[in-house]
């Protein structure tokens, strides 16, 4: 991962804020017009090397290949079906992306109506139309557990630097927890420990702005599940 | 701009019926981020005009032969509300709230940056609570920082205020009854880091001289609107903000 030399400069910026106007390239979200840096959302403005640009705070869910997701059966065709992934556009999922061997006509044997499943995003092109995929490890209907849903710009804080906030959530919570980009996360495991894990995420999702989040969220964890051989940080 | 009347709207010192000089417009609150279930909304005052913006968005465009597979529309809804002004208003859309909303989703069609949606809509909901001349760039303005606050990308936040001439005088921002029984009303919407015109609209008549005078004043307003924006969007989202790490 390349190093962010961004702390100091945390401001927030509205759409049409001259973000630098001494020559910095514009970064995400940022469009030049007369030499001047401008932010094209609101958000906080972001310094890396030398471009400068902007981390939304706000915003819906854009897919990117590559991601994975977490989508709802929407309809069905003979040989595909629409799934809603929670994005502006609809996603197709057909047949030969699936894991099994699907006869024409015969998709709703496989996936019905509302059944929720965790996809990847195969291609995104230009007119935005999206192809999704079954077809990769871990991908698969889901049953069980329960969804809960956050702005897909809080996504990274869930998961934290490098996974730290969402490994820690599973290790004191001891539930199955899988993070869908698109804001959607699914958890699963005993009632009170979802209960908590459910609570805990509300808690990343209306604090997402504070600093040392890790730390108030182990502990507000610890205080509802009283952990036994003590959590380890370096697991 | 029809009607006739006895009334001074400005006296011999300047004054206007609102105790406002020629260049000064009316009080002016905005508050963004009001509604929980919409994307993006604002809340916005212009001295007795309450009106209220809500966005949802970007969203699969219904129906669909009204996609475009280049770029996002921006479909706008104005909409008066019964009790917004004194006679009741007849509910449901008419020829004046019909071209309002175009005029709306045209100027904000120009800062959104709807090529980064080919088929989507972006649905603008301005409802006019309470109506005190001005309405259609009230709802402009709130509309804008609505956009804003739903965190759609945008070149610019857009500024409205409109201009008039009112007993021979060329006024800013005018009141009902200086819109009433005026001369000239001159809506006027800008994108402020060009300056450039996204709305503008004459109902009456002004000599040239006036018009210049009343577009340069209702731009220096529109500059005053823009910070008051931008000022509702930063309080709206510096709360309890302390560090925002990747």
């Amino acid at each position: 991962m390349e190093k962010r030399n961004a702390r100091q400069t945390r401001e927030i910026v509205v759409p049409g804020d001259v973000l630098d106007e001494t020559g910095m390239k514009p970064g995400d979200n940022a469009y030049v017009v007369d030499g001047k840096v401008r932010a094209s959302i609101t958000g906080v403005r972001n310094v890396f090397q030398n471009t400068v640009g902007v981390i939304p705070l706000k915003g819906c869910y854009m897919p990117k290949a590559g991601d994975t997701v977490i989508g709802v059966i929407n309809d069905i065709g003979p040989s595909n079906w629409m799934v809603d992934i929670n994005a502006p556009y609809p996603a197709p999922l057909h047949v030969s992306e699936v894991p099994w061997k699907v006869e024409f006509g015969d998709t709703s044997k496989y996936l019905g109506m509302g059944n929720v499943v965790i996809l990847k995003i195969l291609s995104v092109d230009e007119s935005r139309k999206i192809q999704v995929t079954m077809k990769d490890s871990g991908l698969r209907r889901i049953t069980g557990g329960r969804i809960v849903t956050i702005p897909c710009s809080k996504v990274s804080r869930v998961i934290g630097k490098s996974g730290s906030m969402i490994s820690m959530l599973k290790n004191m919570t001891d539930c199955r927890i899988t993070v869908g980009q698109n804001g959607r996360i699914w958890i699963d495991g005993d009632e009170e420990n979802c209960d908590v894990a459910a609570e805990a995420i509300a808690m990343i999702e209306n604090k997402a702005q504070s600093g040392n989040l890790t730390d108030a969220v182990k502990e507000f964890i610890e205080g509802r599940i009283p952990q036994e051989e003590g959590y380890k940080e370096d697991e | 701009m029809s009607g006739h009347t006895d009334m001074v709207l400005v006296d011999e010192n300047g004054m206007r019926i609102d105790g406002r000089t020629a260049e000064q417009h009316r009080p002016i609150k905005i508050e963004a981020g009001v509604l929980d279930n919409a994307d993006g909304s604002a809340y916005v005052e212009i001295g007795k005009n309450k009106v209220l913006a809500a966005v949802y968005g970007p969203r699969e465009c219904h129906p669909r032969h009204l996609q475009d597979p280049t770029k996002a529309i921006v479909q706008c809804k104005y909409n008066m509300e019964t009790y917004s002004v004194s006679d009741r208003k007849r509910p449901g859309p008419d020829r004046r709230s019909i071209e309002i909303s175009k005029i709306i989703s045209e100027a904000l069609e120009k800062v959104v940056l709807t090529e980064l949606y080919p088929r989507a809509s972006i649905d603008v909901y301005i409802e006019i609570l309470q109506a005190n001349a001005g309405t259609r760039c009230a709802g402009l303005t709130a509309a804008s920082v609505a956009l804003a606050d739903a965190g759609i990308p945008m070149r610019d936040i857009v500024p409205a205020i409109a201009a008039g001439k009112a007993d021979g005088h060329v006024l800013l921002d005018l009141n009902k009854e200086e819109d009433n029984y005026g001369q000239a009303d001159v809506p006027i919407a800008i994108i402020p880091s060009t300056d450039e015109i996204v709305l503008l609209q004459m109902d009456g008549n002004m000599t040239r001289e006036e018009f210049d005078h009343a577009i340069e004043m209702a731009v220096g307003a529109c500059h005053e609107v823009y910070d008051l924006q931008r000022d509702a969007l930063k309080r709206r989202y510096s709360a309890n903000r302390e560090e925002v790490s990747e």
